[in-house]
Formats: structure tokens, sequence, C-alpha cells
């Protein structure tokens, strides 16, 4: 009979990167009596939400287990606040990816514990210019020009590697639509980016070049109508019409 | 004994050095460090129908020596950014600059974490509670400061918290804090709530009728702020130099500085 | 007020009264007490339009005894800003020892990323930073008992001049003085810069020369004040600092007439 063997305690993943005990527990939900939540207007389910504002000069984007993200999130976001009091200043990026990077690292080394579940990147502006982080369970931590991580993130990557000399001399928003025509790659078959399943987040300055940042912000939903319209009927997404099997 | 009393008696007999006790007295006693100083200034807030002004003088003085004659003592709290451009909430606070300095500090990192995990900003009456809280954690090493809160209730009606530096706070018309207190409160008093107002010719003793009170006016507001600041500049030394107002209304805070007398 | 750094942060007499003096009368040391031992006296900085000069004589005190005559009481920070301390020399020498470590984790974390980066400390992070630190040390009735100037340039490269005190207490004008200074030599100065929009018009030899008449008149009038003193400019191109500068042109002219300098004829 098939035994699962990941699923003894919850600080083993399994090779799929799966808590099982998590999801046994979860199934404990299913054992209770039945409840019913309602609300009117507004749409109940969406997409989740992957983007954090950290700071005023740091956002993140997640794969992974939105649940320990918001763990690093929650601590980023203290580091930062305690940098600006003690120094009033902005946290530089490389510390505050650094010191996520020693702690994920920590736990990959200590008996009882268990990795975190998700893979960050971390953009933002600091004092010596603007910043892109890839951060990993293992506690890798490395500065990119441009990433993609999650599924079917190959895709993505291959478009950035494509492009990688014209985003140097890019404005603002022809790096945004270069960011999601490397989105558009990942999608499976028959699935188009929406102002429902997009969004962007951005920090830079507000005029290029000089200081006053202007904060980092989520856009979602209509907020990214015309920068999805604008990339929507451009050929040059698919580069020399290479073909990937999924 | 007259020579144990705080003031000596003007006939009979005074301090005396041969009666300087020539014994350490009994149980331990310590100088300590002084961990507080008393900076001066004053504050002023008024909270009228759709807006609130707060406002402070900008000297900061130690005994008789101005340190500086611009330290601001009203900030914006609350705002998603260090520059506070959305900040929602007026905090000033005066008494010991270093204690202000960290109570602002402190409501301003609740502030950006109650932005953080709910994704909106505080608003006017939770800030109020929390600000009492804070202040109360330190009862019995406490922030030396008068603290008052301004901004909009959840009606756009101006707000003004007034608070003793251990926490106890009260919403209020108005009110003035710091060195100059006594002497701007008064003033108020009467030009705010018109106290001491009646109706003239509305009767005799108790059937004497009260002015009816209402919200005053934005620029009446103004001119009278400026008026009691200018007026204890007159007789406080501590007060002067510069005078700093921020205005809240439903469009924002605005931020006026006014010039005050230098000497 | 009384401005001798042993006043510092003592219950002011005209506030609580004078202190009575027969708690002195015990053959007990007495425990708690702190006070500084070795003292600096004033420092002096002012802001002109392409940096701020900052400056303070080379004496420590033992109480009224002229102890330590060569004792350098400005110090640079990451070639950008400089610290000028006031008070109790034995707390001087701590906070630049630790200085000194915090410049140097800060020279490990910053520059690894981009060669032309420069987001180390500057003078407004680091008067943030010690006035923290001063304000939680007074908070754990253990101050260090000082009185600071940082001078230095913000992040948009204006001139900044701040100071901090045992208590945590933080101020910024355009011209600073600590201790006897702060009477003394704060006048004189605000006469050259009265307020910010002047800082503009003032020229470094302007600055520095009116600094330099304040150290004099320092010299003149507080009993614990030296002729040798070291003398900083900080500007957009790093810190020059000199300390053994002298006291040039003195004119003692004035004692003729003020009983207690010199040989008293009458």
């Amino acid at each position: 009979m098939f035994r699962n063997n990941y699923d003894n305690d919850s600080v083993t993943f399994s090779p799929q990167g799966r808590i099982f005990q998590v999801e046994y527990a979860a199934e404990a939900v299913k054992q209770g009596s039945v409840v019913v939540g309602i609300r009117n207007a507004e749409e109940l389910s969406s997409y989740q939400k992957k983007l954090f504002a950290v700071d005023e000069h740091v956002g993140l984007a997640i794969a992974g287990l939105t649940s320990d993200a918001r763990v690093l999130s929650n601590f980023m976001k203290q580091q930062c606040l305690s940098e600006r009091l003690t120094y009033d200043r902005a946290m530089p990026l490389e510390t505050l990816v650094s010191l996520i990077g020693d702690k994920a690292q920590l736990n990959t080394q200590h008996y009882g514990k268990r990795p975190y579940g998700v893979g960050l990147l971390v953009a933002g502006v600091d004092d010596s210019g603007p910043h892109l982080f890839e951060f990993q369970p293992s506690g890798l931590t490395q500065e990119m020009l441009a990433c993609a991580i999650g599924a079917r993130s190959q895709m993505a990557r291959t478009y950035l590697e494509k492009n990688l000399d014209k985003f140097a001399d890019c404005g603002r928003d022809e790096l945004i639509r270069h960011g999601l025509r490397a989105l558009k790659e990942t999608l499976v078959q028959d699935r188009e980016l929406t102002v429902e399943n997009t969004s962007v987040g951005v920090v830079g300055p507000k005029e290029p070049g000089k200081r006053p940042l202007e904060a980092f912000k989520v856009h979602d939903g209509a907020e990214t109508k015309d920068w999805i319209n604008s990339i929507a009927d451009d050929t040059e997404t698919s580069g020399d019409g290479m073909q990937v099997d999924e | 004994m007259a020579m144990f009393s705080q003031n000596p008696v003007l006939n009979g007999p005074n301090y005396s050095f041969a009666e300087v006790p020539q014994h350490a007295v009994d149980g331990l006693r310590e100088h300590r460090f002084n961990p507080y100083t008393d900076n001066g200034g004053s504050t002023l807030a008024i909270a009228g129908a759709d807006f609130a002004i707060i406002a402070g003088d900008t000297r900061l003085t130690a005994g008789y020596s101005i340190n500086t004659r611009y330290a601001p003592k009203v900030f914006k709290i609350g705002g998603s950014t260090s520059s506070q451009d959305d900040a929602n909430i007026l905090l000033s606070v005066v008494g010991f600059a270093a204690d202000g300095e960290a109570l602002k500090e402190r409501l301003d990192a609740v502030c950006k974490m109650y932005r953080y995990r709910h994704g909106k900003p505080m608003s006017v009456s939770a800030c109020a509670k929390r600000l009492s809280t804070i202040l109360y954690q330190k009862r019995f090493f406490p922030y030396y400061v008068h603290a008052i809160l301004g901004g909009l209730d959840e009606d756009g009606t101006g707000a003004v918290y007034s608070y003793d530096p251990v926490g106890s706070y009260e919403r209020e018309q108005c009110r003035a804090g710091g060195a100059a207190a006594s002497l701007i409160m008064p003033f108020l008093d009467n030009q705010v709530n018109f106290k001491n107002q009646y109706i003239p010719g509305s009767g005799v003793g108790h059937e004497l009728q009260e002015r009816e009170r209402v919200p005053l006016p934005r620029n009446e507001v103004e001119v009278l702020v400026k008026d009691a600041f200018d007026s204890a500049v007159e007789r406080h030394i501590e007060v002067g130099d510069g005078l700093q107002m921020m205005i809240i209304t439903k469009d924002g805070i605005e931020e006026r500085l006014l010039p005050l007398k230098k000497d | 007020m009384d401005h001798r750094p042993q006043a510092w942060g003592r219950p002011r007499d005209d506030v609580y009264g004078a202190y009575d003096a027969s708690y002195m009368q015990t053959n007990q040391p007495n425990q708690h007490t702190q006070s500084p031992i070795v003292t600096g006296t004033s420092v002096l900085g002012m802001k002109f339009k392409d940096g701020v000069v900052i400056a303070a004589d080379n004496l420590a005190s033992y109480g009224s005894l002229a102890r330590f005559t060569d004792v350098k009481r400005l110090r640079t920070f990451a070639e950008s800003s400089v610290v000028g301390f006031g008070g109790d020399v034995s707390d001087m020498q701590y906070l630049d020892r630790h200085l000194t470590e915090l410049a140097i984790d800060e020279a490990y974390t910053s520059t690894t990323t981009t060669p032309n980066a420069q987001p180390t400390l500057n003078a407004r992070n680091l008067h943030k930073y010690l006035s923290k630190l001063l304000y939680h040390r007074r908070s754990k009735f253990d101050p260090l008992w000082n009185s600071l100037l940082v001078a230095g340039l913000d992040e948009a490269g204006a001139p900044f001049l701040a100071a901090a005190d045992l208590l945590g207490t933080t101020f910024t004008s355009p011209s600073l003085a600590t201790g006897f200074g702060s009477m003394l030599a704060q006048p004189i100065m605000r006469g050259l810069v009265p307020d910010e929009a002047s800082v503009a018009q003032v020229t470094r030899e302007q600055a520095i020369n009116c600094v330099r008449e304040c150290m004099k008149v320092l010299f003149y009038r507080d009993a614990r004040s030296l002729d040798s003193y070291s003398l900083a400019v900080v500007t957009k191109d790093g810190v020059e600092l000199s300390e053994n500068e002298k006291l040039e042109n003195q004119s003692w002219a004035f004692a003729d007439r003020i009983k207690g300098y010199g040989t008293q004829t009458v």
C-alpha cells in the first residue's frame, strides 16, 4: 500500500514542497458541523494577494506559502521602522535582505525547525539607487537586474534575459510593460492577463534621478488596465516564435 | 519648628549654621541624577465645526538660555510615509523636549503599524485612546509632557484631545498647554467657550442668560491663536520666536509659520 | 543658569531650591551619586553656505585643575561628519570607541553592491543615533555626561548642525554652542547667522573667523578653557580637521581695569 513518508511531522517538506501535516490539519475542518458565512455585493473570491508594501521604499512579491511570507514581511516591516527610528533613514536594501537571509539560513541548520516555504522578490530604492533581490528558502539572497520566481517562471526569465540590455534605459511605463510581457509568457494556454489577476508594485523617484521618492504602491484592479491593454496586442511577446512545452 | 518649614519666619529665630546637623540623617539618602528638564514653550489647540487647529511656539529653552529659535512642537502623525503628506492626525507636545520627541515617534510607529496591518489610517478617536495607554504605560517614570492630539472625527467635526503626563485624557473644544497655559487658557475660556459672557439686559443675577455657544469660523480662530500667543510672548520669557500653526480640514493639513517677538 | 558641566542634569536651584548641604555631612561614601570627573568645556559650531565649522579647545579639566592640555575633543566620522564633545571625558572616550565600531560595521555593510554608492550614515543619521543612545542611557538612570554637537551634511547635501545632551534633548540651529559657549559665544555667532536664511550669505572665511573670535572670547572669560584648540570644516569635499590651532592676537588690555586679572597694583 502507498505510504507517505513525508507526513510524520510538520517540519519536513515533501519533494513537491508540501507540508502534509498542515494539509491534514485542514481536513479537521471537515469534521466540524456546518457553518455558513454570507455577504452581499462585491465578489467573494479573488486572486491571492502576492505583493506587499514593506516600507515606503521597499516592497516584495511572494511565491509559495503566503503565511510564511507574512511572517517575513512583518519582520521586515519592523526592521525598517526601527531603522528609521534609530538612524532616521531608509533601511538599505542589502542590509534588509541579508537579515532575512540569515533568518532563513538558521532554519536550515537547527533541529526541529523548518525552512520558510516561500521565495521572495524584494524591490526597493535606497540611498545607493534601485535594487532588486531574490530570496530563496535556503537563505540564499542574490541581487538581480531582473528576475522571476514561481510556477512556470522559466518562461519569464527567458524573456527577461533576452531583453536585459533594454531595461537600464527604460522609462517607468516601458519597464512595467516589459514586466507584464514577461508575466504573460508564464501563462498556460487560453489564459490572459486581466485586471482581476494582475497586480503591479512600483517604487521609484517622483522625477527621474531626483530624490523625493514615490512610496511603494501596489496597483491592482482598474489601475492596471492601461498597462495590460497596451501589451494585449503586441506580437513580440513570444520572442522569436519560440515554442516551449509545458 | 520654624527652621524646618519651607518659609523662614520673619520675626524670631531663623536658620542658623550652628544648628546644621553634624551627623548623617538616619536611612539612606541619595542625590540622584535628574532625568528631566523643562524646555519651555507653549501649545494651543482649538476645534471648529469642520476643522481643528493646533499651534505652538518654536522656541526651545534651557533655563534662561534659548537653545534654538526653531524647534517645532506640532507634528503630523499617521502618514504612510516619513514625509507625512497623507497624515490625518496632529500631535503637539510641550514640556521635556526629549520625552516629547520619543512620544511622538512612538505614536507615529503605532499608527504606521496600524496602517500596515489594516490597510487604512487610524481614526482620531482610536489614536487618542492609544496615546493614553502609551502615556500610562510609563506611569512610574512618565513622559514629562503635556500632549494635545487633534484631527477630524468620524463625522468630519474638529476634535481636540488633551492629556496629562500619565495619560488622563478628555475630548475638548479647546486647550492650552505648556509654560503659558495659565496665561492662555482663561482667554480661551472667554473667547471660545464664551465663559462670563451674558446677553445684555437678559436679567439680573441668576436670571442673566449666557451667550449661546457656537463653533467659531476658521479665520476667527486663526486670529485668536495669534492674539493668544502675542499676549503670552509679552508676559512669559520661555515663549516666543516663531508660531507654528497646523490646520487640519477634510482637504488635508495646512501648515503656517508666523513670526513672534524674539526678545 | 549655571553652565558648568558639573551643573548639567541637576535640579535647577530656581525651580527646586538650593541643595541642602547638610546631607553632605556624612562619613559614608555617597553611592549612587554621579557626576562628571574630568571635563571638557564648550564646543562651538556654525553653518556657512557650503558646510559647517566646528571647534573645541584641547583641555580636559579635573575640577578647577587644568589636568590634560592635549585632549582632542573633535572626532570625524566616516570622513564626512564631525562630532564635538563637551562634558565628561571618559564618557567621550567611550562614545569615541563606540563610533569607531559603528563606522567599521557601516563600512562593511554599505558599499559592496555599488562601488560609487554612499549609503553610509550621514550627519543627520549619526545625530539621530547618538541622541537615541543618550536618551536611552538617561532613561536607565545611567547617563553619558556629555553634550554633543554633530556637524556635517544631510542627505540633500545641505549643511547640518545639531546638538544632543545627556538627557537626550536635541535641537538644531544655524549656530550652536554647548556649556559656557551658549552664553558667551552664541550671541556673537547669532550676529552673523541669525536664521537659516542668512546661512547662504556666509562664506567659509567669515564663519571660521567668527568661530576663532568666539574661541578667544571664551578663553578670556571661561576659566576652564585653553588657548590651544581644534577646528574642523566640513564640506562636500570632506573634513578638514586641524587639532593644533593657537589663539592669535590676544589682547589683555581690558584686564588692567578688572580686579583679579594679572598683577594688582591697588
